[in-house]
């Protein structure tokens, strides 16, 4: 705490502002960018379907812990960015990923103090459930009844790859995206 | 910078998610009831995007396929001595294939065989694969179009070896390409030496199936697909893929493209002779080209 006051007495020169700002946007640019680079042709087996998983595992991590960093407009344009590459209905990951995050920033006291395996199976039944609602909404705005086996595969890439991804964000969250060490 | 009360703050940032949620709902409306609205916003997205993934597609690819440059030096005296027995093989070929051509020539005189209008082609490289868990397509580089080119909406997509789709977009610097394995794709197929007609439709797997084979004439394990006129889509007689009996013993046809690593892809333009039933259509929706009465009566009702 000695050290967050001490910090914040400091004069905001230039260079400390871009700091703030760089950690402040560090969340959000670092998701744009996985989301484009899975874009790219690397062969890898159900490739699209780490898009969306990667989507709803960083807006969750970030939602508990660094609400501050994600605000609501950047979680929009990430969904539309998401829905743009993915060729889904545009809005329709925007209003999901807004969802997610309204609904894990409603439970984050709670969440914030829980074992790690607690945290994974809340974050289980998300990506269930917007996995889920992914697909009822395509097939609701395709008018045809979609195959549901690749949503259940992107919900089962999601839930597989959260401890790799929160080992990664979590060394982020202390490290590159902490504001309050700038 | 802004400063703002403390208040003023808070009740700012209780709006954002409302004020976002229903924007994004509106977005989903909108692009549902306006068609035009979709494709200009995705267009628009692959144009920004399509430089992004050229610059950044080829170490990718460099390192995916082990072409750097230490990996080819070391594999180029086998690839050397690999490449010259080919190229005696082919050189053999060559005359095969010349005496070949001679023949067809005489046997095509012969008939007073037509032969049909030569299709403009663009070559480009493949730079995204930006389809999602409910579609297939990709991003392909085009040539920025001058003024009187022909628009690229409805060109089939081959590369070296088949059909790898169709030009379903096109912005100033890119196209997309929906895949035969889309569960959007359907295309009218003739299979064997018959050329029985039937119906390949994607199913975002990685190969699609066939429907609406005549019911006494199943098709048969290993006969080539070739595509079929019927419906105005395609051109005939472009090579699919061939035949096969799946686990669940349903026909499906296995591509002859290499549709999990396209590379390059041509796309071919056909001349708008053939008559508008498609779904998607020859011509962009915002030029609508209205065929002249001969050309829309080209096939016999």
């Amino acid at each position: 705490m000695a050290r967050l006051s001490a910090s914040a007495r400091r004069p905001l020169s230039l260079w400390r502002r871009l700091d703030l700002a760089a950690r402040w946007l560090f969340p959000s640019v670092t998701l744009l960018a996985g989301l484009l680079a899975l874009g790219l042709p690397f062969g890898l087996p159900g490739q699209a379907s780490l898009r969306p998983a990667l989507a709803v595992g960083c807006v969750f991590f970030w939602s508990i812990y660094r609400p501050a960093s994600l605000p609501a407009a950047l979680t929009g344009v990430i969904g539309l960015v998401l829905d743009l590459l993915d060729y889904t209905p545009p809005g329709l990951w925007a209003v999901l990923l807004l969802c997610l995050q309204w609904l894990t920033i409603a439970l984050r006291h709670q969440l914030v103090g829980m074992k790690f395996r607690l945290i994974w199976a809340v974050f289980a039944g998300f990506a269930l459930g917007a996995m889920t609602l992914a697909w009822a909404g395509q097939s609701l705005l395709c008018a045809t009844l979609l195959p549901i086996w690749p949503s259940a595969l992107a919900a089962g890439a999601a839930i597989a790859l959260y401890p790799a991804l929160a080992a990664g964000l979590i060394r982020a969250h202390r490290g590159a995206a902490a504001v309050e060490l700038a | 910078m802004i400063r703002l009360s403390i208040p003023l703050r808070q009740a700012l940032s209780k709006l954002t998610f409302p004020v976002m949620l229903t924007l994004s709902l509106g977005v989903v409306l909108v692009g549902r009831a306006d068609q035009a609205f979709d494709a200009h916003l995705r267009a628009g997205f692959d144009d920004l995007t399509a430089p992004v993934y050229a610059l950044a597609a080829p170490p990718v690819l460099a390192l995916v396929n082990s072409t750097g440059a230490v990996g080819h030096l070391v594999a180029l005296a086998s690839e050397n001595a690999q490449l010259r027995a080919e190229n005696a093989r082919l050189a053999q070929w060559q005359a095969v294939a010349l005496a070949l051509e001679a023949q067809n020539n005489a046997l095509k005189a012969a008939l007073n065989y037509m032969p049909a209008n030569a299709p403009a082609a663009v070559t480009g490289e493949v730079v995204a694969d930006t389809g999602g868990i409910y579609s297939r397509s990709v991003l392909v580089l085009v040539p920025t179009p001058g003024n009187n080119a022909p628009s690229l909406i409805g060109a089939v997509a081959m590369d070296g070896r088949g059909v790898a789709g169709r030009v379903i977009e096109q912005g100033t610097r890119a196209a997309r390409v929906l895949l035969i394995t889309d569960i959007n794709s359907r295309i009218p197929v003739a299979l064997g030496p018959g050329g029985a007609p039937a119906l390949m439709a994607g199913t975002n797997g990685d190969d699609p199936t066939l429907l609406y084979w005549s019911p006494g004439n199943p098709p048969n394990e290993g006969d080539v697909v070739l595509t079929s006129a019927q419906g105005g889509a395609f051109p005939p007689g472009l090579p699919v893929g061939v035949v096969h009996y799946n686990a669940q013993n349903n026909p499906v046809v296995l591509p002859f493209a290499d549709l999990p690593a396209l590379r390059l892809l041509r796309l071919f333009t056909y001349p708008q002779t053939l008559p508008e039933l498609t779904p998607i259509p020859h011509v962009a929706p915002t030029a609508r080209h209205v065929p002249t009465a001969p050309q829309a009566h080209h096939r016999r009702h």
